[in-house]
């Protein structure tokens, strides 16, 4: 490390360039932090998708129900550890643009299919004991203020008449094991639904998730249940959680393409001009290295310098990445019913730096084998 | 207190700091430009400079046109997703819905309701005296994308047979309507570039029953565009809705202007539970979601571009300067003004902007037009839509690279001029 006084005398020397240099990796690292989360966004529910879970839909229209008497059916199918039913609410809390997932659950099978979706057991026998209760996800819990014991009404758009509120006593909170799950949902009984619903409604629910005992088993029994209940008036079509996932992120069109189109634009960009700007640097001191060489510095020496120069201002450059740590919870919080929680996880911090070490290093190793092979005689007569 | 006082003064002082920013990007853009005709550096001066150093010009025009072009391909992102859904409708058509739904997903009005509102003042007639109104059953069915194989919900509608006559925007540009009784489709020009099968003569199978390609329509670029259209009363067997019951009817009023006679006597009547919107209204709201999602997004990534563009212009000029010292304190030695120099520097700045601008569109320019799809929150179903560039979104593209360029090359020429010339010549 005797040379740091050197090479940090070298970035110095041209403070207005070292600060734009610098500025260049944070903004392009800070946008590559900024699409990996949104396209881990995007793509979150196929993250989350139990390996061991699947979901049942009706065959003609994701919008149709199926009867809840198919539940005891598929219950029987060998290889079937526990089945549940959601129905999608959709209503509307004050303004649509309060937007978050409404379901109906079946109290006494949900815990058994989402066993990471923790809720503590003493509100969950409250929201036993209540028909009218309700569990709220910890992020929606935090972004109204609700408190455990708040009423809530939610205006119903799909069942019965429009515009009225139906009201629910939030009984408790649930969080999930992993950062990644989604914690917006608000969760009420399907008996104080199936009450409140028309009657040519009544006995429906919107589809059913199940676990199974074996993974492998999936496809044997996803096969099962469609075939039980083709050429009835609800066929079924059945799939793991994370195909469903998976087809659902498709349906947002190519968003990894649009991203990786202008993250590789970005860095292309990045390295042509901290390249250029190392070029020049080094052309500028051609004197000064040809006089470093003639007293005594190695070739790999001088190499030396020029790389480290570069990645030192790479690692500084890494304050992009600090800056997006910071930003994007704040972000997240501005999109809340836009898009789902924006994480940063440490594998995008570790890739950034990682890049921004690979640009360091690919726009130094020109201009510094330049250096390397330079002349002495020569480079002391251009003065 | 003091608290509020405070913010008040910062957001002042970041109003003025605002203000001075666009006064000295405007007046460094004119005077760039007017520099040829203000200053006495002749041009030709910048033209071979930047020949000299054309791998430094290449890299600041690189640099610039690459975002400029990110930010043209956003934008236009987001007004093809708004067009279509803008587009969508016209405004002599009204749409009758439930009360107090949000989309025509929800709810369902009575055969006997739209009867009623059909007969209402300011609803056109056919040639036998039959009210213009189509009533409408809408769905989502799952037909596999071209694009990757797996499913996309595509909004199928049931509509009447008449229903050409009241969207007169719809042409049929390929077969024919579907017969009214029969299993068969008429589907939009983007559904049939986007989801798989939906080629005339071709049959999807849905709902349990076979169903025949007859025809595609042209709607002009709206939300229409991606949908699947039949009969209304075989969908709504097909999708176990209770019979006549509609999710919606739209109706050809005798004018635009008969629009608010409509609707008081339709929401007036005690008889009827329905909401009266005009149809391109409806259509605007059930964008603004994705759109507010797709214009956040995409300008978020543009801003941060642009910043990490002007740092590389500025690093680009600063570089630039403090390889001319010479030729500047030269020039200067020579007799041409400090005011001309700064003239000079800001012209091939602006120069070197515009060519990357230029560049920077031409090189999004193929996009337009160009097909893809998203899913709309709103209504559950797949949207196709086209990028969409207008001249207007062009001419912002090059203003946007002209003002990075400002920025990135006023710095510099200010400090290319000030420096005193004998230091500068005295330079190694």
């Amino acid at each position: 490390m005797k040379f740091n006084r050197l090479i940090l005398a070298n970035l110095f020397r041209k403070k207005a360039r070292l600060f734009l240099t610098i500025g260049s990796f944070a903004v392009a690292l800070f946008l590559f932090a900024f699409l990996s989360v949104v396209n881990d966004a995007f793509g979150r529910g196929a993250d989350v998708a139990g390996a061991d879970r699947l979901i049942v839909i009706n065959r003609t229209s994701i919008i149709n129900t199926i009867p809840l008497s198919y539940r005891d059916q598929i219950l029987r199918i060998p290889g079937v550890k526990a089945v549940t039913h959601d129905n999608w609410f959709g209503g509307v809390y004050q303004d649509e643009k309060n937007f978050f997932p409404q379901f109906v659950i079946d109290p006494e099978s949900q815990r058994q299919v989402y066993p990471e979706l923790v809720v503590p057991d003493d509100q969950w026998n409250n929201f036993l004991k209540d028909r009218d209760g309700a569990i709220v996800g910890a992020a929606t819990m935090k972004r109204f203020g609700w408190k455990i014991g708040d009423r809530v009404p939610i205006k119903t758009t799909l069942y019965g008449l429009a515009g009225t509120a139906w009201e629910f006593n939030i009984d408790g909170v649930y969080h999930g094991k992993d950062p990644k799950d989604d914690e917006t949902q608000f969760w009420f009984r399907w008996d104080a639904f199936e009450e409140r619903v028309p009657e040519r409604l009544k006995g429906q629910i919107g589809w059913y998730i199940l676990r199974v005992e074996n993974p492998d088993d999936s496809v044997r029994i996803a096969k099962a249940i469609d075939t039980m209940f083709m050429n009835s008036p609800y066929e079924t079509r059945t799939e793991t959680e994370s195909a469903f996932a998976a087809g659902w992120v498709k349906q947002f069109g190519n968003i990894k393409f649009l991203i990786v189109t202008i993250g590789t634009v970005v860095f292309f960009t990045l390295l042509l001009v901290t390249g250029n700007t190392m070029a020049i640097s080094v052309r500028e001191r051609t004197p000064e290295i040809a006089i470093l060489k003639a007293i005594g510095f190695s070739d790999r020496a001088v190499l030396g310098f020029i790389l480290s120069e570069s990645l030192v201002i790479a690692v500084l450059g890494c304050i992009g990445l600090l800056l997006a740590l910071l930003a994007v919870p704040v972000l997240s919080r501005a999109m809340a019913g836009l898009l789902p929680a924006l994480l940063i996880s440490p594998k995008v911090l570790i890739s950034g730096v990682a890049a921004a070490l690979a640009v360091g290093f690919a726009s130094a190793i020109l201009p510094g084998l330049g250096a390397m092979r330079m002349r002495v005689v020569d480079a002391l007569r251009r003065v | 207190m003091a608290a509020k006082l405070l913010f008040g003064i910062i957001i002042t002082l970041l109003a003025i700091l605002a203000l001075v920013l666009v006064v000295v990007v405007i007046g460094g853009i004119l005077a760039g430009l007017l520099a040829p005709v203000l200053g006495s550096v002749p041009i030709s001066y910048n033209f071979r400079s930047i020949r000299a150093r054309w791998t430094s010009t290449i890299v600041a025009i690189l640099g610039i046109a690459g975002t400029v072009g990110v930010f043209v391909a956003m934008l236009s992102l987001a007004r093809g997703f708004r067009a279509t859904l803008v587009a969508s409708g016209s405004a002599g058509n009204a749409l009758v819905m439930r009360a107090g739904s949000t989309s025509e997903m929800m709810g369902g009005i009575t055969l006997d309701s739209v009867k009623i509102a059909m007969d209402q003042p300011g609803v056109a007639r056919d040639a036998s005296g039959q009210p213009l109104a189509t009533q409408e059953v809408v769905g989502v069915i799952p037909i596999p994308l071209i694009s990757t194989g797996t499913d996309a919900n595509v909004e199928v509608r049931g509509v009447s047979s008449n229903v050409l006559e009241i969207r007169k925007f719809v042409k049929i540009v390929q077969g024919r309507i579907f017969h009214s009784g029969l299993d068969e489709l008429v589907v939009g020009k983007n559904a049939s570039k986007t989801y798989q099968g939906l080629t005339v003569g071709n049959t999807v199978n849905f709902g349990g029953g076979q169903w025949k390609v007859v025809g595609v329509f042209d709607a002009g670029g709206s939300a229409f565009d991606s949908e699947v259209w039949c009969d209304g009363r075989i969908l709504n067997e097909v999708l176990k809705r209770p019979d006549n019951i509609f999710q919606s009817a739209t109706v050809h009023l005798t004018s635009p202007a008969a629009f608010q006679q409509f609707k008081d006597a339709v929401t007036s009547d005690p008889r009827l539970n329905l909401e009266v919107q005009r149809e391109v209204d409806y259509y605007a709201k059930q964008s603004s979601t994705m759109t507010r999602l797709i214009t956040v997004l995409g300008g978020l990534v543009a801003a941060i571009m642009a910043f990490g563009a002007i740092f590389g212009a500025l690093n680009t000029m600063y570089s630039a300067v403090s390889e001319r010292g010479r030729e500047i304190a030269t020039m200067r030695a020579l007799g041409f003004s400090t005011w001309s120099v700064i003239l000079s520097f800001l012209f091939e700045a602006l120069l070197i902007s515009f060519v990357a601008g230029v560049l920077g569109c031409l090189a999004v320019l193929p996009l337009n037009g160009w097909t893809t799809n998203t899913m709309n929150f709103q209504t559950f179903s797949n949207l196709a839509f086209a990028f969409k560039i207008t001249f207007d979104l062009l001419v912002m593209g090059v203003l946007f690279a002209l003002v990075m360029g400002v920025l990135g090359g006023l710095l510099p020429a200010l400090r290319a001029a000030m420096r005193p010339v004998a230091v500068s010549l005295r330079e190694l």
